[in-house]
């Protein structure tokens, strides 16, 4: 009898234990469903984010997008007409600045990911590399137009805007380049030197190839970031009217970011033209999409040739 | 089979930083011979490998003394270029690690950085190399395909025809098989034994029944340390040290 009681009592606590540990679970699922609603929200801000931009821009400025606004030069003070040299002078900029900053930020980074022994001058370079990336904008805009426009006798030009612009986006392209050359295994670059070719071979045949991909999105970010900027070009290279198209590098130019700028702060009828500004912001945004999009898929190509 | 000295270690010591990883190492390696370097993990087995073709060039801090003579040549004499070296010493690493390229490109790749461009001299040696490496049958229809669409087995001997290609004298092989299964694994073990009609093989392995199956001199290495080396027989059924006896017998390691 004595041993059944004790007997009883033991299951009571293994059953107590086992309900203990029921609810214990319950809380930990219930934790880990909240943490993971959480961090869902976090993402879907993202994207909401985005799309209320857009819808905005599209609400906004959807009725001034036609032909005659595509394919003409402002008219009548900027109030009628379109945004053609706005929309040449910001694929300009932006070609322009890529051509600059990707060949040096590509070579720069092979060097300090490739060749770099670790040392005072690597942490030297390393350093002013990342306070070249925390440089605000403006101060790009007054250094390109004391050392390119002036100093260097370029003038307010497409070549003095791409210069600059390269210059502020050279950051994003080293650190990005960076980081797709360090996820390259190093297997491959012992497998290639292991087959006696050269360093320079191994980087030009394995590694640069299979850092393409990363290199590109780097490229896409530096693009995307060149053509919307505004500080930059505002005392390089785009003047506030200019119904010509360049015909050379030393033209200057009209620019989107900056057509909306002096349209919303400084034209002649700023409330009659808000949809004109609408229209040039969405203009902006559909372009650098764009850009986006060849880069993506380029970079989707060469990843499916891998 | 004329078995001529292709290596010798001479009084080898070899320092990771202030880490000293091989303790006066002295080997002689002979040609068309298959020699194992067995012992436990982090026993210098790998580093003196990478000493042979020089990778270990690779880590900064690393510093090597002492001698290895390749036919009497001394590789580490600063007259000695290390590609050259390394298209003499080929090797296999433990991880098959194709490049993401095609499988012909692949085998190819060692010739063409080598400064070879005669293009159907290029496509008879990417064929004999997969011939050799005992994987042409199963590749010869996708040839031009991604080599990382291979199996981890065939990959091995892929990597293996690549080091094959451009014909060097002594093969390293750093645990070829240890990422395969099986059935891959004796595959290598069958075409290790082909190859060293011809070449001068190396091989690294933690398995101890892989060593007593394909080599005929097996060296045990026991913390950086050379312990024994002899005929693989006699060091598996007669080892004269008890240490290694200890080893083989799975007493520890």
């Amino acid at each position: 009898m004595a041993i059944g009681i004790r007997k009883n009592n033991q299951q009571s606590t293994i059953i107590n234990q086992q309900s203990n540990m029921n609810s214990l679970l319950r809380r930990r699922k219930l934790i880990q469903v909240t943490i993971f609603g959480l961090f869902r929200l976090s993402a879907a801000i993202n994207g909401i984010a985005l799309l209320v931009v857009v819808y905005f821009l599209v609400a906004r400025g959807w009725r001034a997008i036609n032909w005659t606004f595509l394919t003409q030069p402002p008219m009548d003070s900027m109030t009628k007409g379109g945004i053609l040299p706005c929309i040449v002078g910001t694929l300009c900029l932006s070609l322009g600045a890529i051509l600059v900053a990707l060949p040096i930020g590509v070579a720069s980074a092979i060097y300090l990911n490739e060749y770099a022994r670790p040392g005072r001058l690597l942490r030297a370079i390393r350093i002013g590399i990342n306070n070249l990336a925390g440089v605000p904008s403006v101060v790009f805009g007054l250094f390109g137009l004391a050392f390119f426009v002036v100093w260097l006798k370029m003038g307010v030009s497409i070549l003095a805007g791409s210069l600059t612009l390269g210059v502020l986006t050279l950051p994003v392209i080293i650190g990005s380049s960076e980081e797709a050359l360090r996820s390259v295994p190093d297997t491959y670059r012992e497998a290639s030197l292991g087959l006696g070719a050269t360093k320079w071979q191994t980087i030009y045949r394995v590694v640069l190839p299979a850092a393409l991909p990363g290199i590109l999105t780097g490229a896409i970010l530096g693009i995307s970031r060149a053509a919307g900027e505004t500080a930059p070009i505002m005392f390089t290279a785009a003047v506030f009217y200019t119904p010509s198209l360049p015909t050379s590098v030393f033209d200057e130019i009209m620019a989107l970011p900056y057509h909306i700028y002096v349209l919303a702060t400084a034209g002649t009828e700023i409330e009659a033209t808000r949809h004109l500004q609408y229209g040039t912001a969405l203009v902006l945004i559909v372009l650098v999409f764009g850009l986006n999009l060849i880069a993506i898929i380029y970079r989707a190509r060469l990843q499916r040739r891998m | 089979m004329e078995h001529s000295l292709k290596i010798k270690i001479k009084n080898l010591d070899f320092y990771y930083g202030d880490f000293k990883a091989l303790h006066d190492i002295s080997l002689d390696i002979y040609s068309n011979q298959v020699t194992a370097f067995i012992g436990p993990s982090g026993c210098g087995k790998s580093t003196l490998l990478r000493c042979l073709n020089r990778m270990n060039d690779l880590i900064p801090i690393s510093r090597v003394e002492g001698q290895i003579l390749l036919d009497n040549k001394n590789i580490n004499d600063p007259n000695v270029d290390v590609v050259t070296l390394r298209r003499n010493v080929g090797m296999v690493f433990q991880k098959p690690n194709p490049f993401p390229k095609t499988i012909f490109e692949n085998v190819a790749y060692g010739l063409r950085v080598n400064g070879i461009k005669d293009k159907s001299y290029i496509a008879n040696q990417v064929e004999k190399s997969l011939i050799q490496a005992a994987i042409w049958d199963e590749v010869k229809d996708r040839i031009n395909d991604s080599a990382l669409g291979l199996s981890g087995g065939q990959q091995q001997r892929l990597c293996i025809a690549r080091a094959l290609a451009i014909e060097p004298e002594v093969v390293l092989m750093d645990e070829p098989a240890s990422a395969l299964d099986p059935i891959a694994t004796q595959k290598i073990e069958e075409l290790i034994h082909q190859l060293k009609k011809s070449y001068t093989i190396i091989i690294v392995t933690h398995n101890m029944q892989q060593a007593a199956r394909v080599s005929d001199i097996t060296a045990f290495f026991y913390l950086g340390k050379l312990i024994e080396k002899d005929d693989t027989e006699m060091l598996f059924t007669k080892p004269k040290l008890q240490q290694t006896e200890d080893y083989i017998t799975g007493r520890f390691g």
